[in-house]
């Protein structure tokens, strides 16, 4: 039993700690995200240059060998800043669609791209009917040729502003809701037939709605057996909840932070609100909400490459701690800093927010449940 | 005891119901105010005063309807059945009362037709940033040079101050008496010099409330409510208005009628989410503590029409009224799924921006946000928690 940190992945949280602190303070953060472009592509060459986006790639594929632990790590910092660059999206999706279901020749054509930071990506899956059910899908692809056509539409689909390439799934054969029949596709988004409109979300980041109209791709834009990718989409969607998770343990360990200070500094009534009792109560039950989730996190990031039904247990489980926890941690953090934490000029309005959704993205808390409870 | 209402209210029910479909300008229709310009908040509001239902709670002298107590009651009902603008309660909840209760004639003349009229906008400087909670901490002075107050300081909060003609003001007039003894309340014309409006943006994108800034300015004497230094006697009378308000409990109902059809329209597998176990369990719930609530309300009203209250029982109301005003747009959050993530454009900018969704899910997100304001301002339900604990249990 060992829950310590190796030397290198200290010296891994150290690196993204000092470009943070150094290039993503709040003020900074809340310009770009209400920039034209809503993000910051020299921010991204330099994950690039310090090695973040290569991080869980093994040393074959240009990576440095990390696994789940590292992107914890890039994760959690990223958090405390409220990181607006696609790092989930491009790195732990993507990358992890390729290194887990690619082919050799798909890794060798996608992974550098990623790596170098030249390539952005976005993932393609949710649909207006399917809520957070990833099989529940009307894209569908179908074969043409030694290659295939995809029709049809997706939701939400975060960072695909940013975006050159998208993984993106459709049914190749069955029901709308059917297990087997799913498949997962490489997609540019600048290929005849993408058309999508981008907004902005809630949280200060970036998404598009896309059609795809007789979309046409070779037979190698296939990620993994045809019609066999349900079981890979959802082992790496649990990789991207264990990413989620680690972002969201950051952000409440600023909320944490910032609340008590606050409560330390704020006199009401002649003395600290941090006196009062019922606050300081509060205050204990939102650094409990944070310590199991901090536990929760540890725990899925170690389970990713246990069996199928040990790994759902372990990222629903802690899908659901977050999602109470977070919801929680913000509402409070808001509540203690009175008016003030209601402004957008303060940042806790702003984990307040992600924290929100991060309990929405890839099925929240209600969803979770009944997923534990099925793998149990 | 009875809860049923009368022939005579049923009838005065279809005859308000009448008025509004008849009346309420249907493009304004369930708009939040945030997304409305001066003039379109103003227009029931202008409506009604020609009606001459716009202030029903005031004494007839003044303006009033007469109406009974349910029958305010189910005035209050059918419009939220109706999803009309809520009128503004800075003048017509708030100061309207307080100048017709403690008030000069003089003064009753000059501000109580302006209220009704909806000429005057009135804005509240009670917060200030360093006095929250603690109300009676504030700091903003106001110092008597002839026939004139000169007043310096910070008021913060203000909902909607941008558009604001008056402002009615707590000032320390007694710097060394006890903090509730130095207070008192000033009527303050927004366009006189010194006062500085700064919008304040809150999380959601919107433009309600402001810090508005007094530098020496010049208030004429006349303008002092009642007597020097006891302003905080009528503070507390305006505050306990602002508390019996606070249920909320029609536009409630409203918000769960939208809420279930939100969840109607949003498939989980190809069943509406709505017909699930685990989301029509919430929204049961959440409707539970609404009926309960609502009965609460009523026990309280049925008091007041007795003459007693609305005493700290009142409390109750706002907590409740707020813990279920916010759970309901948490449970929206949860119904419209990832579709929550969207930006609805809030504040002035243009209109055509592109805002994907189910219809009814835009900007659900961000009123979750927005309505986390209830539970901090009117004074913060932990605060509503103590008035409870000392004044009705008496720990």
């Amino acid at each position: 039993m060992d829950f310590s940190f190796t030397e290198e992945q200290t010296l891994l949280r150290n690196t993204v700690q000092s470009l943070l602190s150094d290039k993503y303070d709040f003020d900074t953060r809340r310009k770009v995200a209400k920039s034209a472009d809503g993000w910051r592509p020299e921010i991204w060459a330099q994950f690039a240059e310090l090695g973040l986006l290569a991080a869980p790639f093994s040393e074959e594929m240009g990576g440095l060998g990390g696994g789940a632990i590292e992107t914890m790590i890039v994760m959690e910092e990223f958090g405390r800043h409220l990181v607006i660059e696609p790092y989930v999206e491009t790195v732990v999706i993507a990358g992890g669609f390729l290194r887990e279901g690619g082919s050799p020749a798909q890794q060798e054509a996608h992974i550098p791209g990623i790596v170098g930071g030249e390539t952005v990506w976005a993932f393609a899956y949710a649909e207006p009917q399917g809520r957070y059910n990833l099989a529940d899908l009307t894209t569908t692809a179908k074969k043409d040729g030694s290659g295939y056509v995809i029709n049809g539409y997706k939701a939400v689909v975060l960072g695909a502003p940013w975006a050159q390439k998208l993984i993106v799934t459709a049914r190749t054969s069955g029901g709308q809701r059917d297990r087997d029949g799913v498949s997962v596709f490489i997609v540019d988004k600048s290929a005849a037939g993408v058309s999508t409109r981008d907004y902005p979300t809630v949280d200060g980041r970036r998404a598009s709605e896309i059609t795809f109209e007789n979309v046409k791709v070779d037979a190698d834009a296939l990620i993994g057996q045809e019609g066999k990718g349900l079981p890979l989409v959802e082992k790496i969607t649990d990789q991207a909840i264990a990413a989620l998770s680690a972002e969201a343990i950051g952000c409440m360990k600023e909320l944490n932070t910032a609340t008590v200070e606050y409560c330390k500094t704020r006199k009401q009534f002649g003395v600290p609100i941090g006196k009062f009792q019922v606050l300081q109560h509060r205050m204990v039950d939102m650094f409990m909400a944070y310590e199991q989730s901090v536990s929760m996190t540890y725990m899925v990031n170690l389970k990713l490459d246990e069996g199928d039904a040990e790994r759902t247990k372990a990222a629903a489980g802690a899908k659901v701690q977050i999602g109470k926890a977070g919801r929680f941690v913000g509402q409070q953090a808001v509540q203690l800093h009175g008016g003030m934490g209601m402004t957008d000029e303060l940042n806790v309005g702003h984990y307040f927010k992600r924290l929100t959704m991060i309990d929405t993205q890839f099925g929240n808390i209600d969803y979770q449940l009944k997923r534990y409870s099925e793998a149990a | 005891m009875d809860m049923r209402f009368s022939p005579e209210e049923l009838a005065f029910r279809d005859e308000v119901r009448e008025f509004i479909a008849n009346n309420y300008p249907q493009e304004l229709k369930g708009a939040r105010r945030g997304e409305l310009s001066k003039d379109e908040i103003l227009a029931w509001h202008r409506i009604l005063y020609k009606k001459g239902w716009v202030a029903p709670h005031w004494p007839v002298e003044y303006g009033g309807t007469g109406w009974s107590i349910t029958q305010r009651y189910i005035w209050n009902e059918e419009n939220a059945r109706a999803e009309t603008t809520p009128l503004l309660p800075f003048g017509l909840s708030m100061v309207g009362p307080v100048i017709y209760t403690f008030g000069n004639e003089e003064q009753k003349k000059r501000f109580l037709p302006g209220i009704l009229s909806g000429d005057d906008w009135w804005c509240q400087g009670y917060s200030e940033p360093g006095s929250g909670s603690d109300l009676a901490s504030l700091r903003t002075k106001a110092v008597r040079e002839g026939d004139h107050y000169i007043v310096n300081g910070g008021k913060t909060w203000t909902t909607l101050a941008q558009h604001a003609d008056w402002m009615f003001c707590l000032v320390r007039t007694d710097p060394n008496a006890k903090q509730q003894e130095g207070i008192s309340f000033l009527l303050i014309d927004m366009k006189t010099p010194g006062i500085t409006v700064r919008p304040i943006i809150t999380m959601d994108g919107s433009h309600e409330v402001n810090e508005v800034f007094l530098e020496d300015v010049k208030v004429p004497a006349e303008n002092l409510i009642g007597e020097e230094n006891k302003g905080w006697t009528y503070a507390k009378f305006l505050l306990g208005n602002e508390r019996s308000g606070i249920a909320g409990v029609a536009r409630s109902k409203k918000a769960i009628e939208r809420l279930k059809s939100l969840a109607t329209a949003e498939l989980v597998d190809g069943t509406p989410l709505m017909k699930t176990d685990e989301f029509s369990r919430k929204v049961a719930e959440v409707e539970i503590d609404l009926s309960a609530l609502e009965v609460t309300e009523l026990r309280t009203l049925a008091a007041e029409s007795k003459g007693r209250g609305p005493g700290p029982e009142a409390s109750i109301l706002k907590i409740k009224g707020t813990e279920i005003q916010q759970r309901i747009t948490e449970l929206a959050v949860e119904a419209v799924g990832n579709y929550a993530l969207v930006q609805a454009p809030r504040l002035e900018v243009s209109g055509n921006e592109f805002v994907p969704g189910p219809e009814g899910s835009q900007g659900v997100a961000q009123d979750y946000f927005n309505m986390r304001k209830t539970s901090i301002y009117g004074g913060s339900n932990e605060i509503q928690h103590n008035i409870i604990a000392k004044m009705v249990l008496g720990l």
